[in-house]
């Protein structure tokens, strides 16, 4: 049996984020236009893997996807073990502006599913000068919990178990079965308190209802693709984000969930290869 | 029917093995109708038709036939194909000690999802 590489490589980056040292870790495959790619609540990079691997979308672009602080290959900072995790809106956007002023990156695309599809949204508000476009997946302007969040870390609930078993039924029924527990396992091994710390973000802290219309499609192009099955945040809320924002475009993928670039990269090429094209036919 | 979760649950060892630490009954009610169903070492020992006089469970999952039927299609739509989206939607409830629902929310959710038949509904 012969082994065989993937295109993508991996880096260690350090750099300090809210005036602390972090570790960093960011992959990437590719090369011309950044495209910057943002993770699940509770997950990591990886999710990223069908996107690194497709020469559709390498040939033309830098995919890079860095796993946020306590997430997959990042560390969380020194001193960790005596805070509660929790991700604000401030730190999220100062942390995404700061690894892309770390890269160097030049007004990239910005892609983010779920916490990173709402942060999307914020810095399509706060920065839109500083991309190219943006690509939100399952974007939302703010989810309602529907369960006790507490359950996520607790001694007597494992929190890998509990956070996969979570969001098993997020995975939209014609996901292929090894990519949607391949998708499943990235939530399994999430460190303690880690997707509760995130959801914070996601339905509390981030909630940006009262200022979705003021982002301008004219300062960034705005693309919504969300997935028919995902019950987080439904096809009706990315359809209402849509309907509020002058000149975004929103599609609903038929089949797909809430992970749509892990749990199907296949089908969820179809839809992201035409924007992409658009997206480079702009021209900007 | 209800009571074909034994012997599918039981049937299958993976689930089991899955269910090893848990023991308990908890209550399913689907419209008017309520079922007890002991859990012992991952094992269903009984799935008991109601009504109940005095029931005894750790915790309950109640919900409309109509919600129950669209769960149990072999593709159910989109909002009906999880217990978490049922619960989402405020269409099922759960309550009681819901510890041992979360603590082993997979068993549970691949223990019910063996109710889904190839034709659609499930009872």
């Amino acid at each position: 049996m012969s082994a065989s590489f993937e295109p993508i490589i991996g880096r260690y980056m350090h750099l300090d984020l809210f005036g602390r040292a972090h570790r960093v870790y960011v992959e990437e495959a590719g090369s011309g236009t950044p495209l910057l790619c943002l993770h699940t609540a509770g997950a990591d990079g990886r999710q990223y893997r069908g996107l690194m691997n497709d020469p559709r979308v390498t040939r033309r672009h830098r995919v890079i996807a860095f796993d946020m602080p306590w997430h997959g290959k990042s560390s969380p900072p020194s001193g960790w073990h005596d805070e509660e995790y929790q991700l604000t809106s401030v730190q999220y956007m100062t942390m995404i502006l700061a690894v892309i002023d770390a890269l160097d990156l030049d007004r990239p695309i910005l892609i983010g599913c779920s916490i990173g599809g709402r942060i999307a949204l914020h810095l399509a508000l706060e920065h839109p000068e500083s991309f190219r476009a943006i690509i939100g997946l399952q974007a939302g302007a703010h989810v309602d919990p529907y369960y006790d969040l507490n359950f996520l870390h607790r001694p007597d609930v494992h929190g890998g178990e509990v956070a996969a078993a979570i969001v098993s039924g997020l995975v939209g029924p014609d996901a292929p079965e090894a990519e949607k527990w391949e998708t499943l396992w990235y939530y399994a091994q999430s460190g303690p308190g880690v997707f509760k710390g995130d959801l914070y973000f996601y339905k509390i802290d981030g909630d940006i209802r009262a200022r979705i219309a003021e982002i301008d499609t004219k300062r960034c192009p705005l693309f919504l693709l969300s997935g028919e099955y995902d019950y987080s945040c439904t096809p009706e809320e990315t359809l209402a984000v849509a309907r509020s924002i002058p000149g975004s475009e929103a599609t609903i993928m038929k089949g797909l969930g809430h992970f749509p670039m892990s749990e199907n990269p296949g089908e969820f090429l179809k839809h992201l290869l035409p924007v992409l094209e658009k997206i480079g036919g702009q021209g900007s | 029917m209800i009571e074909a979760l034994r012997e599918r649950v039981n049937g299958d060892t993976g689930l089991v093995r899955r269910g090893r630490y848990l023991s308990t009954t908890f209550l399913l009610e689907i419209g008017n109708t309520a079922w007890l169903i002991a859990i012992h070492e991952g094992r269903l020992m009984s799935v008991t038709k109601g009504p109940f006089v005095m029931p005894s469970w750790s915790f309950a999952l109640r919900t409309s036939d109509e919600e129950w039927d669209k769960f149990s299609a072999r593709r159910p739509p989109p909002g009906s194909n999880d217990l978490m989206a049922l619960i989402k939607r405020r269409v099922l409830k759960a309550e009681g000690d819901l510890q041992i629902f979360m603590a082993n929310l997979r068993y549970f959710k691949d223990a019910l999802a063996k109710l889904r038949t190839r034709d659609g509904a499930s009872a």
